[in-house]
Parts: structure tokens; C-alpha cells; sequence
């Protein structure tokens, strides 16, 4: 089970990545392709979307289940990736290069998990 | 191969032809297509050959042990099947007149009287023609009492995180929102989060009782208790009815609706897409709002309740009154067991289902519940398999199908990690349920031993691993030559 830890995290098994032009990538955990299993279809917002934190954002379906993506943090949808799209068999063989949109925050960040906040969470999931 | 693939040109069954056909010179020329339609063109006995090889290569209840249980489908008896055809049921136009079909319409209207007497209701409608249209129908007979009494404020509905998804789909459907609560370790639901999620906007609650995780809510009284306590209405999904059969009832819980799936416990024919029957039983105070027609009895004359019997019903489910086919085969089952047989249904059900799991667990394997008393169903995680070997629950799975096993569902419920979820239903001898535990073993023994060979199974079977991917994306089932 690989968590970079110079990423962020959310409960919901979304990472985030601060890019250098101050918007963020987001992706779905190694955890969460695992436990999807593989990808067939995701559906990201469109360009330009304003995003409340939280808020049900794009869609990953796997041959298991369809599965809502939720926005880490408020903001406008600034880029998405068209390869993943293409190709979601990505998110299972690159899950933390597999970015799926790109978010230009409209506040500061909070309630992000560091890798290792993520890691315990993951643990208290599993019970 | 499809019976495409042995298509001859010319090639024919005479003994299948129509004797004559209607020549369609009334349709307009532009309708009419120009090309004939792609079929096969094959003889009898190629047809016969064909489907007959395609029946032996099924897996179904017919050739082998089947542990998904009532969840999917129960051992359908072949009465109903012979009975529910009889020519006088299969011949009836659904807008007969109720004089000419007193025998078929006193059938449903018996229907109705025993399963009103086997889950404790105060009145049953046989309409929704599916499980989900059941749940439908209760909900939106929650949203009509609500409405009814002026008390709009009412917009959420709670479900426990152990549901079925078709609980907050309908919820949604009916124009609700979803409250989730969680279970506590034990697989029950959270009762002090229950005490926080309702309030004033509560317009009633999901359970499904035993849950979804096989087991029994210990607090049920207290849970709709609360509920009630907060104004919105206790609904009962019947998913898992075969474990409680006649022993217990959600009418004397307090429930204020229930759905059944006929399929699940009364033994009608399912999977492939139905037809399915879904009826719903409700308290006295949503009895008004049943979905119609439904069969009432006036001295002994038996007749379709319409709107104007009764005005404030939520309205009707489809055309006609429900998947006929279907209710007359629940009905021949309600009438084979009678109220003893039903109750010994439940106990085998339970008894079936905790001897397999205390011989699993005796094998070695991991129980979700260990503590709990198995109801129908129950859940062994092959988490720690997993860690060990690599070997998956899907990995296990397809292992068991060499075996001559059916396997069991897998992976939900979605909060028990790598689980099997076993279900041996009430008809199976103790020496089938004793053959099911050895090839359990073996195949976790396989799986510690040689777990390449786990993971590449079956190995005996016509189709390896189906490319589930492929099958997603590029779903395409039409044959061109």
C-alpha cells in the first residue's frame, strides 16, 4: 500500500497534489483503486465549474461499482485529464500519476490529511 | 458458439413453419424493409444440440449447491411451476370480468390474507411488480401520510450504512434525502446515532431486519421506537424474511410498512431480469394509501379495489395488477407450507446457515460476526487470506465454481473487507452443506500452498476469466457475419 507523503489526502480516498501554479491535481488512492478494481469509465467535471468543498464532482466506474469523486476543497476547475478519461485502466497502474482534474482553490486549504493522518484513517476503516 | 455460427444458408425446419402468414400489404411501402432480417437459418436438431450444450454448461440451482440463498433466488418447487400454469390461469385476459375469474382472483386474495397473516400487517397489496417498485411503493406511501397531515417539513429519511442500495435510491426517487447511521461492532445499528439523526425533518427510517450483515437487530423495538418517538414512520425491508419467517413479525415490532420479495422467500422464479413481484404490507394508519388494484372480498364475491374504493391510494404500479405469473406461484408455495410449514422454512433456514458457519469456523476460516448468531445468511473475510497469499475473495470465488460449487456473493456487504457473504437457504441435505465445507478447505489450503493456482481458476470450467473490463467499455452483443 504506497501513501507519498508529499501529497494530501481527504477521508473520502481523494489525493490532492499542489502544482506549481498554485492550482491542485486530484486523484484517487492507491487504496481506492484497489478496492474498486478495474476502472472502465470516469467522468470528470467540466472546465470551469465552480466547486463547493465536498461537493459530488466526477464519477470513477470500475467493473465493481460506480463510485462518486467529491471536490478536497472549493474552487474552479482549471484542467482535466482527457488520457484518463481515454484510458481508465491509468488509475489502477499509476493511481497517484492518474490525475484526474485540477482545482484553482478559491480559499485556504483545511481539512486535508497528511499521509500518515490518512494512513491511521485507513487503519480505523478497516476496524 | 452462437447458434449464429452454425447457420447454413437454405437450411430450414419444416415441422416450424406457420402454416400461413399474414401478408403485411396494409403497412405503408416506406415501412416496409427492404432486406430480410439476420437470423439463423438451422434445422431442428441443430436448434435442439444447441441449447441443450448451452443448458449443460449453466450453473445454476438445478446442478449445483447454490450458497447465494434467497438473496438471488430459492429452490423454486415444481408445483408451483405446474400449478401456476394451469390452462384456466395462463388463458385469463387480465380485463376479464371478476364474475368469470372468481378461482384466479380468490387465489391473490388468499395470497394477500397470508402474507398480511405471516408478517404481522393489517393490510397487503400485491401490485409493485418488483422489489424495488415495492420499496418504491412504501415510500411514497410514507410521503402521502406525511402530506396527508399537513406535515411537509418532513424531508429525510434514515438508513443504516448496512443497506441495500436500493434504500437510498428509493428514498431519492421519492424525493427524500438521505440520513446515513452507522453500525456498531456487533452489526447493529448505532442506536445514540439513531437518537441524534431524528428529529423533525425525520419522515422515517430503512431498515432491512436481519440486516445485511446476517444478523438480527438485538435493539428493534427501540430502534422504530425512537423513530415513532420523532414523528416519521418505521419501514421494513423484507430482503432477509427467510430467516424470520412465521417466527417473528414486523407488524408486531410496530413497522408501519414492509415490502416482500416474493422472489426471495416465496420461491418464485428469478435472476435474468424477472419478472419479479414486490408486494407491500402496511399498518392500519398508511392502509388508505395502497398502491391499487388490490382484491377485496365482499361476501364471498372477490373484486379489484379501484380508485374509487379507495380515493387517497398512492395510485397504480403498471397496466394491470401485478406480475400475475409470479403471485400465483407464491401462492401455490404459501399454500403448500401452510403457517407450520413456513415457520420450519425460518428454522432450517437459520439452522442451515449456523451449522455451516460453526463447521467454517472450526475449519479455520474468519467469521465478520463470530459472536453473533448466524440468521439465514452470514459472513466469512478472507482479509487475512489475503494479506498472507494475495488470494482474493473473487480469486476464491471462482476456485469454489471447480469445486462444482456455485460461490457464494462476494464482496458486499461493501463494510466487511474480501467477504463471502454464505446463504444455504432451508432445502439443503447436511450432506451437501458437509461437501460445501470441504471444498472451502481445500481451496484455502490450495490458496496457502499453490496461490498461483487460485488466482488463475477455474481451470475446469468452458470460459476461463471473463474480461470484466472489456465487457464494460466495449458492450456490444450483437453477432455480424
Amino acid at each position: 500500500m504506497s501513501i507519498p507523503t508529499e501529497l494530501q489526502y481527504t477521508k473520502s480516498h481523494e489525493w490532492v497534489r499542489q502544482e506549481a501554479d498554485g492550482s491542485l491535481s486530484v486523484g484517487i488512492t492507491h487504496h481506492a483503486q484497489e478496492l474498486l478494481g478495474d476502472m472502465v469509465f470516469v467522468e470528470n467535471p467540466v472546465l470551469g465549474r465552480m466547486l463547493a468543498a465536498g461537493e459530488e464532482c466526477a464519477v470513477v466506474e470500475s467493473v465493481k461499482a460506480a463510485s462518486d469523486i467529491y471536490a478536497p476543497v472549493a474552487g474552479e476547475v482549471v484542467a482535466v485529464n482527457e488520457a484518463v478519461e481515454a484510458s481508465p485502466e491509468r488509475i489502477n497502474q499509476d493511481p497517484y500519476g492518474a490525475w484526474m482534474f485540477r482545482i484553482r482553490p478559491s480559499g485556504e486549504l483545511s481539512g486535508l490529511l497528511d499521509a500518515t493522518a490518512y494512513a491511521t484513517h485507513l487503519e480505523t476503516e478497516a476496524r | 458458439m452462437l447458434i449464429f455460427e452454425r447457420s447454413s444458408p437454405g437450411r430450414i425446419a419444416r415441422a416450424q413453419v406457420p402454416a400461413d402468414t399474414a401478408a403485411p400489404d396494409d403497412l405503408p411501402a416506406d415501412q416496409l424493409r427492404a432486406d430480410p432480417p439476420l437470423l439463423p437459418e438451422c434445422s431442428e436438431l441443430d436448434v435442439v444440440r444447441h441449447y441443450t450444450g448451452l443448458s449443460r454448461k449453466n450453473f445454476s440451482i438445478d446442478t449445483q449447491f447454490y450458497p447465494l440463498g434467497s438473496c438471488t433466488m430459492k429452490y423454486n418447487p415444481r408445483a408451483c411451476n405446474s400449478l401456476a400454469m394451469l390452462p384456466q390461469f395462463l388463458a385469463r385476459h387480465p380485463l376479464a370480468d371478476a364474475d368469470t375469474g372468481q378461482g384466479f382472483l380468490t387465489s391473490l386474495y388468499e395470497l394477500q390474507e397470508m402474507l398480511k397473516e405471516v408478517t404481522g400487517m393489517a393490510a397487503v397489496s400485491l401490485a409493485p411488480m418488483a422489489g424495488a417498485q415495492g420499496e418504491f411503493a412504501g415510500v411514497a406511501m410514507i410521503r402521502a401520510y406525511h402530506e396527508a397531515r399537513g406535515d411537509a417539513a418532513r424531508d429525510e429519511i434514515i438508513i443504516p450504512d448496512a443497506a441495500h442500495g436500493t434504500n437510498p435510491a428509493t428514498a431519492i426517487m421519492c424525493g427524500y434525502q438521505v440520513k446515513e447511521i452507522p453500525t456498531d461492532r456487533q452489526g447493529n445499528v448505532d442506536l445514540e446515532a439513531l437518537r441524534a439523526a431524528v428529529g423533525p425533518r425525520t419522515a422515517g427510517l430503512m431498515l432491512t431486519n436481519p440486516s445485511t450483515l446476517g444478523v438480527f437487530e438485538k435493539a428493534i423495538v427501540e430502534i422504530q421506537r425512537i423513530v415513532h418517538a420523532a414523528g416519521g414512520l418505521s419501514y421494513y425491508d423484507g430482503a432477509n424474511l427467510n430467516a424470520i419467517l412465521a417466527r417473528v413479525r414486523p407488524g408486531d415490532m410496530g413497522f408501519d410498512v414492509i415490502h416482500m420479495n416474493l422472489h426471495k422467500t416465496f420461491s418464485t422464479p428469478h435472476g435474468g431480469g424477472g419478472p419479479g413481484a414486490g408486494p407491500v404490507g402496511v399498518s392500519e394508519r398508511l392502509k388508505p394509501y395502497l398502491p391499487i388494484p388490490y382484491v377485496l372480498s365482499e361476501r364471498g364475491f372477490h373484486r379489484w379495489a379501484e380508485e374509487a374504493d379507495c380515493p387517497e391510494s398512492i395510485g397504480r404500479m403498471s397496466a394491470f395488477g401485478g406480475n400475475m405469473g409470479v403471485l400465483l406461484r407464491a401462492f401455490v408455495y404459501a399454500r403448500m407450507l401452510g403457517g407450520e410449514g413456513m415457520r420450519r422454512v425460518a428454522e432450517y433456514a437459520s439452522l442451515n446457515a449456523g451449522y455451516l458457519a460453526a463447521e467454517l469456523m472450526k475449519a479455520g476460516f474468519e467469521l465478520s460476526f463470530p459472536g453473533r448468531r448466524a440468521s439465514h445468511e452470514f459472513i466469512v473475510t478472507l482479509k487475512g487470506l489475503k494479506d498472507e497469499t494475495g488470494v482474493t475473495a473473487m480469486d476464491f470465488a471462482k476456485r469454489l465454481l471447480d469445486y462444482g460449487f456455485h460461490a457464494p456473493t462476494t464482496y458486499f456487504p461493501l463494510l466487511v473487507p474480501e467477504c463471502l457473504l454464505i446463504e444455504p437457504t432451508e432445502t439443503e441435505s447436511k450432506e451437501t452443506l458437509d461437501a460445501f465445507v470441504a471444498a472451502m478447505v481445500a481451496v484455502k489450503r490450495e490458496a496457502e500452498d499453490r496461490p498461483e493456482w487460485v488466482k488463475s481458476a477455474p481451470h475446469a470450467l468452458p470460459v476461463r476469466r471473463l474480461d470484466d473490463v472489456k465487457a464494460a467499455r466495449e458492450l456490444d452483443v450483437v453477432w455480424r457475419p
